[in-house]
């Protein structure tokens, strides 16, 4: 199998990633985008991994699913806390630091 | 390489797996980035990692294909789908989901996909895996961890215990 194959699916998930990133308004929806992305770095990792046949792929997988675990609690908190004192979780209204 | 191809060299039915997966997996994550319903991009969202969970089948990496089970489509999704209902998200069609200028997310996005898409070709164009891979023993996983990477994961428990504080601080009520 050439591992070309799962390289590709990840950078097509990674893209796919980036525009919603870019083009969501909705901080819930921006939150989703970023674990496609981070979803398509593990796909890599793990394809190298096999490549060398080497476990340290697997290793780094297995941190970053638990980084993004501990990224979405607090992300989410945060959406909470915003909705909370806007009654909206639009990204685009939030312009305080703006100069 | 040979000139006869063998059936065994190209893992006809390993291919076929990962087509369908693949093309599952990327219709699913379209459909999350333009789906106008929070709760169908969440559903959306769940057919993508379990979809990667499988991939990690593919790739002989069971531990992590769990794990990637467990965590996302188990813990996060419920997390997401958490997020969607306190913040009363409108159930149904949400025409506001959606920048005023989100058409510029294609060009840049297409970009890079060019960008990537050369660059794959042109370093790993016929580079096969290895066809005898074997699962990974899960000794030498935890070998791994907890010998050459035991710093990392010591960081990784602090940034756990710290998110888990920190997003019950800031979820409190008063």
């Amino acid at each position: 199998m050439l591992v070309v194959n799962f390289l590709l699916l990840g950078a097509v998930l990674f893209c796919i990633g980036i525009y919603g990133v870019i083009a969501r308004r909705n901080a819930v929806m921006v939150l989703m985008s970023i674990e496609l992305i981070l979803n398509s770095v593990n796909l890599n990792l793990l394809a190298f991994s096999q490549l060398h046949s080497n476990v340290d792929g697997n290793t780094f997988a297995l941190y970053i699913i638990a980084v993004a675990a501990a990224e979405v609690g607090v992300g989410l908190a945060l959406v909470l806390l915003v909705y909370r004192n806007r009654k909206s979780i639009s990204l685009d209204e939030l312009s305080e630091m703006k100069g | 390489m040979s000139a006869v191809v063998l059936a065994s060299d190209i893992e006809v039915a390993q291919n076929i797996g990962f087509g369908i997966i693949a093309t599952m997996m990327i219709v699913g994550a379209l459909k999350v980035v333009t789906s106008k319903n929070v709760v169908h991009a969440a559903l959306a969202l769940v057919v993508v990692l379990a979809g990667a969970a499988a991939q990690y089948l593919l790739l002989a990496a069971e531990f992590v294909a769990i794990t990637q089970v467990l965590v996302y489509v188990g813990a996060v999704m419920v997390l997401f789908l958490f997020g969607v209902m306190l913040t009363r998200a409108k159930l149904g069609v949400d025409t506001e989901l959606n920048n005023k200028n989100y058409l510029l997310g294609v060009p840049v996005a297409l970009l890079m996909l060019g960008v990537m898409v050369y660059v794959l070709l042109d370093g790993f164009g016929d580079t096969r895996l290895p066809a005898d891979r074997e699962p990974v023993p899960i000794w030498e996983l935890s070998d791994s961890i907890f010998k050459p990477y035991l710093l990392p994961f010591w960081a990784l428990s602090f940034v756990l215990l710290a998110a888990v504080i920190g997003a019950i601080v800031l979820a409190r009520k008063d």
